[in-house]
């Protein structure tokens, strides 16, 4: 073995990265091949025919455009309202948690540790109607007689924001954790108020934590059916809701395989958009 | 007058000044115990809920305590298989998957070569396209090719070792970056032999790598639903056990089983934090 390496020193990284490069290539790229055959197919379940129906895309936006634009606004506002909630707490773990920097990463992971469909059902318990929340929204009148949580954009949205928090919250973490403190103390001696240090200093520090969280983030949220199927309504219908269905309930392959390109196809625009507004370096390097 | 006049705002801005340091000062611990609350809040209610009687077939209000749910945690037709399933697919998949991206870690961080940044390319996408996307492209695969492969166990296989190995590529390499090769040239100085300086020297090494690597690979695989939904034929896992008995009723049993994954992850997760904690201690010791 050894000799053999040595006469063919240039073929050992081939040979590492055979098993690993050629499972991805059958089991990754030649099936996005077959999605996209799929998709420019005709007929109905289970004779399909290839036959370049390029009305499966136009048909799709007329009929589930609004399943599309939801999804990418309910992926929008969560992605928000994460970074909203994530950011100030990484901020206190990175500077104020000393020596319980561990335990406190460890609180921001746990809910990973909880099958996702489980907890995506204890949002039921807790928002149930008659749950202790919306009986406290009652009494302080937030929430009318009738009024309730479940089966409600708020329930959808606030479910995605909860399972996707940590992939926000650890990459701004990690932006923050390498920060060198005495940029901080720098900016101190030059006489910046803690508020100038943040914005000037810390902030833009930590701006390729907050791309690389958004991109974690909005992504696997704009593909997501669970939460609209679990806690919400067919009037929270998402796009994965309509792909999962078409693929496994109504077996149209050829629509749903034409929708997941088009779901995989307004990623890459809102990217390239994204990228665009924070600078490409940012997003790749 | 005037005196009498100047003062007081004085004393009163200071008041302010501190009062507001304080909130300044705090709001931020607040905040950050109330997020934590927010986060922990969901994962109370599932081990809350998993010693509770039902009074339905639903598991949603609180009725009375039991241990009952956790004597009995396979009482439910169809649990037991899936989580064997879930244990079975796990195990295998994590094996495959962390030799293959092991291999590949390997030689992305130690050699130049011709395709180096198609490589990871390669691995970075899975890891960047929505999972119902990689789901259904996968099962549209297996639907054009029903005569090599049937929905069923071996295809969730399939799905797991394809989307845990990117996670160990990354996992792996960020350890090999920091290795110091001068120890394995030193080994082959000392007479060793490649297949001896990388069994000595090399894998003992990135041995806790590896197994980081397929900790998260095992833990991404029993969570998982969306990929394994899509291409599992008639085979349950545990979260498409749940899928399926979620419509009809949640019997407790599913918050036991997910209250032992947590509590056996959260076990592991704190011995290493208990381990890190440790060895930094001996470290700053030692110096």
């Amino acid at each position: 073995m050894g000799t053999f390496f040595h006469r063919h020193r240039g073929a050992t990284p081939y040979l590492l990265l055979a098993p690993g490069v050629l499972w991805l290539a059958i089991f990754f790229l030649i099936p996005l091949g077959f999605l996209g055959y799929q998709s420019l197919q005709s007929g109905f379940f289970p004779n399909f025919e290839f036959t370049w129906q390029f009305s499966n895309f136009s048909d799709g936006i007329r009929d589930y455009h609004t399943q599309l634009v939801r999804s990418f606004v309910y992926a929008g506002i969560a992605t928000v309202a994460c970074l909203v909630l994530a950011y100030p707490l990484v901020y206190w773990i990175a500077f104020r948690a000393g020596p319980w920097r561990n335990l406190f990463l460890l609180f921001i992971v746990a809910p990973f540790f909880v099958t996702y469909l489980v907890r995506t059902l204890a949002w039921l318990n807790i928002l149930a109607d008659e749950g202790p929340v919306v009986g406290i929204l009652k009494t302080l009148h937030i929430l009318g007689p009738d009024g309730r949580l479940l089966a409600t954009t708020f329930a959808v949205v606030s479910g995605i924001t909860y399972n996707f928090f940590p992939f926000m919250a650890l990459p701004i973490y990690v932006s923050l954790e390498q920060m060198d403190a005495r940029l901080l103390e720098a900016a101190k001696d030059l006489y910046a108020s803690p508020t100038q240090a943040f914005i000037r200093v810390t902030l833009p520090l930590s701006a390729p934590g907050i791309v690389a969280g958004t991109l974690l983030t909005f992504i696997p949220a704009a593909g997501d059916f669970i939460n609209a199927a679990l806690l919400g309504t067919p009037n929270q219908a998402m796009i994965g809701n309509v792909i999962q269905s078409k693929f496994l309930e109504s077996l149209d392959y050829p629509s749903a395989a034409a929708l997941s390109f088009l779901l995989m196809g307004l990623i890459l625009v809102a990217l390239l958009v994204y990228a665009k507004i924070v600078g490409s370096e940012r997003l790749t390097g | 007058m005037t005196t009498l006049a100047a003062s007081p705002p004085r004393r009163r801005r200071s008041v302010a000044a501190r009062t507001w340091a304080f909130v300044k000062r705090h709001a931020l611990t607040v905040y950050a115990v109330l997020v934590v609350g927010y986060l922990m809040l969901p994962i109370a209610v599932v081990i809350l809920f998993s010693f509770n009687h039902p009074t339905g077939r639903f598991n949603y209000l609180w009725n009375e305590f039991t241990f009952e749910n956790w004597l009995h945690w396979n009482d439910v037709l169809g649990i037991q298989d899936a989580i064997i399933t879930s244990l079975e697919v796990g195990l295998l998949a994590t094996l495959v998957a962390t030799a293959l991206g092991t291999l590949m870690a390997m030689a992305i961080v130690r050699h130049r070569f011709v395709g180096r940044g198609a490589t990871n390319l390669l691995v970075f996408l899975p890891m960047s396209t929505p999972e119902i996307v990689l789901g259904a492209s996968l099962l549209t695969l297996f639907l054009n090719t029903t005569a090599i492969f049937q929905l069923g166990f071996i295809t969730i296989f399939i799905a797991h070792v394809m989307f845990i190995v990117s996670f160990v590529v990354v996992t792996v390499k960020a350890r090999l970056i920091g290795f110091d090769r001068h120890l394995e040239e030193a080994a082959m100085d000392l007479g060793a032999n490649e297949a001896t300086t990388f069994r000595k020297v090399t894998l003992p090494l990135i041995a806790p790598a590896m197994v980081a690597a397929a900790l998260l690979g095992f833990a991404l695989s029993i969570d998982d639903f969306v990929i394994t939904y899509f291409n599992a034929g008639g085979t349950q896992t545990f979260p498409i056990f749940v899928w399926g008995i979620a419509r009809v009723a949640v019997p407790p049993q599913v918050n036991v089983i997910a209250s032992a994954i947590f509590i056996v992850a959260i076990a592991i997760a704190l011995t290493n934090v208990f381990w890190e904690y440790r060895s930094a201690k001996r470290t700053r010791g030692a110096t």
